[in-house]
């Protein structure tokens, strides 16, 4: 071989160096990748953002497939539905991609969030990365209730119609609200028609948004850790952080090894248990859409069902929609109702510890109420009182508290 | 091997909470213990299928021609065995009962039922077939009381009659339920051998719910596969890189 480059490789340095004088493609990839310094001891509970990266791409290509042969019409929809899993070549395996991909969205997400309240990730300076979080659970619910609805199902058509009744509850402008989003007197081909413009077109770009702004909100302050250090106060001569190991390549080996794992059992689920049991696809939603047989029972997908079970808590339509959302909206200001001095459970004390058991045992069991047609109400407000116990006595607890001292560096 | 406990630690989150039956009403229903996977019990079922039911009921999602694809039948004996006349290979499975008179007929139009094994379940459409009573009032169910479709199949079966049992409640309200059935004039087939048709057209309405399943698990074993070995590799990978900051 000679030793002067060869005129492919003289090629590629040229057009490597055109761009990066324009695009600055090298010190994107050194600022987000390669020199973006992470703290070397993220555990297992690190991985669920990427993996919820992956699910979202995973959506967005099988979701563009199923858009090529779905017909937004609530006369052809659930045919069309019938159509990708018969006719379609791998239409079944793209659709189940799509079904098991919403239900892992929310599983991953949901112990992203876990991870957050465990090692106190929201607390000064990643407010802002919490808050786009929340603002990217909220529209993911969005996402999800729009897409539900698309199958035209039995399900899809009882659950859309209670859902939307219950913006119904609004005072004055209730009635006229419903309508309106409907865009019909009652669930119909409208309804369906700006559900799917919404759900594949107008929510996506808004996610899609709230996750760049997420990242780009993460990548400028860096990420928290299980110990709660602050990394980036011991440096080297270089400015490197002490105990950070860069991105790539130890965090991008790190998340292919777990999205392997992950995918393992996603497929699991595609190929030998796409119904998961009839909570990914339920058995009533594959009978199509009939305004006419109200179903016995119309619980909402098991992702839902903690926050619904949350509105049945009180008998007021209104009170209990109020209290669904405010469910969800007490998120946002966690940062400000944690008091405590030190970021990571390690370091707290066993009131934090018990307080964070408890929520997470009362959100299972209020999922498991919500699916349920004879729950107990009354231990539906018992679980309901521990939820909201948690976020209002949190700025209590948390000041009172004894904690331990946080270590100068990461030991571990 | 730490990262192995995080991957059963991961998985039992995904184990299912109690299963939402398909129909909670239903009650105990009795095992179809229906194999797919048979080509031969879905060939029978097909043939029965089209014998007893596609007179009335149609199977709008599904081609004759998939029953030549799935089902390791010739073109020509679906078209001689299973095609009415009136109907091409390229067709679906449509009934050539009109609608309008269908309701005259039955007070609903039979339903379609390309997808009821999805939406009841194969053990629903088991115990229902079988679960055929006469009282004086005509055909009875056990699963779906009242129904409006006549047991298609009681020359095969026989005629079964209701066993019942009267409780008395405290309040003193006499209620009569159904404890179990009885065959009182035996059919043209004995229980086993009419057990087994059912069970055959059971595991025929499950294929047509879901074509896809005959290929899905298969190609899944091969996703595994690759899957686990991706995995592997990457673990390797993994645990190469980090040597020198784990220590």
């Amino acid at each position: 071989m000679a030793k002067s480059a060869g005129p492919i490789a003289r090629s590629v340095d040229v057009v490597d160096q055109w761009i990066n004088e324009r695009a600055g493609v090298k010190a994107f990839y050194k600022q987000h990748l390669s020199e973006y310094w992470a703290p070397k001891n993220l555990n297992f509970w690190y991985i669920f953002g990427a993996l919820s990266l992956l699910v979202l791409v995973n959506q967005l290509l099988t979701g563009i497939f199923l858009t090529m042969h779905y017909k937004p019409d609530a006369e052809r929809a659930f045919a069309s539905v019938e159509f990708i899993m018969r006719d379609v070549q791998w239409g079944w395996m793209i659709r189940y991609m799509h079904s098991t991909g919403a239900s892992l969205f929310f599983v991953v997400v949901y112990l992203h969030m876990f991870r957050a309240l465990l090692y106190g990730s929201y607390k000064k300076p990643r407010e802002l990365v919490w808050i786009l979080g929340v603002a990217i659970f909220l529209i993911l619910m969005a996402i999800s209730f729009t897409g539900y609805v698309l199958p035209w199902g039995q399900m899809s058509f009882w659950g859309a119609q209670v859902i939307i009744s219950l913006f119904g509850a609004v005072p004055v402008i209730g009635p006229e609200l419903v309508d309106w989003i409907r865009g019909d007197f009652l669930v119909a081909d409208s309804t369906l028609n700006r559900f799917f413009a919404l759900h594949v077109v107008a929510l996506p770009l808004v996610l899609l948004l709230l996750v760049v702004l997420h990242l780009a909100a993460l990548h400028e302050v860096g990420s928290n850790n299980p110990e709660g250090v602050n990394i980036k106060a011991k440096k080297d001569s270089q400015g490197r952080p002490l105990d950070a190991v860069p991105f790539h390549p130890y965090y991008t080996v790190k998340d292919i090894f777990y999205a392997g794992c992950f995918l393992l059992i996603a497929a699991f689920i595609v190929f030998f248990w796409p119904e998961g049991g009839g909570y990914f696809l339920k058995p009533d939603n594959f009978v199509e859409a009939d305004p006419l047989v109200t179903p016995e029972h119309i619980p909402p997908v098991w992702y839902f069902t903690a926050f619904y079970a949350i509105l049945q808590a009180v008998p007021n339509k209104l009170m209990g929609v109020i209290l669904m959302g405010a469910a969800v909206l007490i998120l946002f200001v966690v940062p400000w109702l944690d008091r405590s001095p030190v970021n990571s459970l390690r370091y707290r004390g066993w009131p934090s510890k018990i307080a964070l058991g408890l929520l997470v045992i009362a959100f299972v069991r209020l999922s498991m109420l919500g699916l349920s047609p004879d729950a107990s109400i009354a231990e539906i407000r018992f679980w309901s009182v521990i939820y909201f116990g948690f976020f209002l006595l949190m700025p209590i607890w948390t000041s009172i508290e004894h904690t331990k001292p946080v270590p100068e560096r990461i030991t571990t | 091997m730490k990262p192995l406990i995080r991957i059963l630690a991961l998985s039992v989150l995904l184990l299912p909470l109690p299963a939402p039956a398909y129909a909670a009403k239903a009650g105990n229903l009795d095992s179809a213990g229906t194999n797919v996977f048979d080509r031969a019990s879905l060939q029978r079922g097909a043939s029965l299928y089209v014998q007893y039911c596609m007179g009335c009921h149609s199977m709008q999602f599904q081609r004759f021609q998939r029953l030549v694809d799935d089902l390791d039948l010739s073109e020509e004996l679906v078209q001689e065995f299973l095609i009415p006349g009136d109907l091409e290979i390229t067709d679906y499975m449509m009934s050539s009962m009109p609608y309008e008179e269908s309701v005259e007929w039955f007070g609903k139009a039979p339903p379609d039922l390309s997808l009821k094994s999805r939406s009841r379940g194969p053990d629903w459409i088991y115990t229902f077939l079988r679960g055929y009573y006469l009282t004086e009032d005509g055909w009875n169910n056990i699963v779906l009381e009242n129904p409006a479709m006549p047991h298609v199949l009681w020359d095969l079966q026989g005629i079964q009659r209701a066993v019942t049992e009267t409780v008395t409640d405290s309040d003193g309200n006499e209620t009569t339920r159904v404890v179990g059935l009885q065959l009182e004039r035996p059919g043209r087939l004995s229980p086993t051998e009419f057990d087994r048709v059912v069970r055959d057209i059971t595991a025929f309405m499950q294929y047509v719910g879901e074509p896809a399943k005959l290929k899905r698990q298969r190609v899944g074993v091969w996703v595994l596969l690759f899957l686990s070995l991706f995995t592997f590799l990457a673990f390797l990978l993994y645990r190469e890189y980090w040597k020198d900051v784990k220590k």
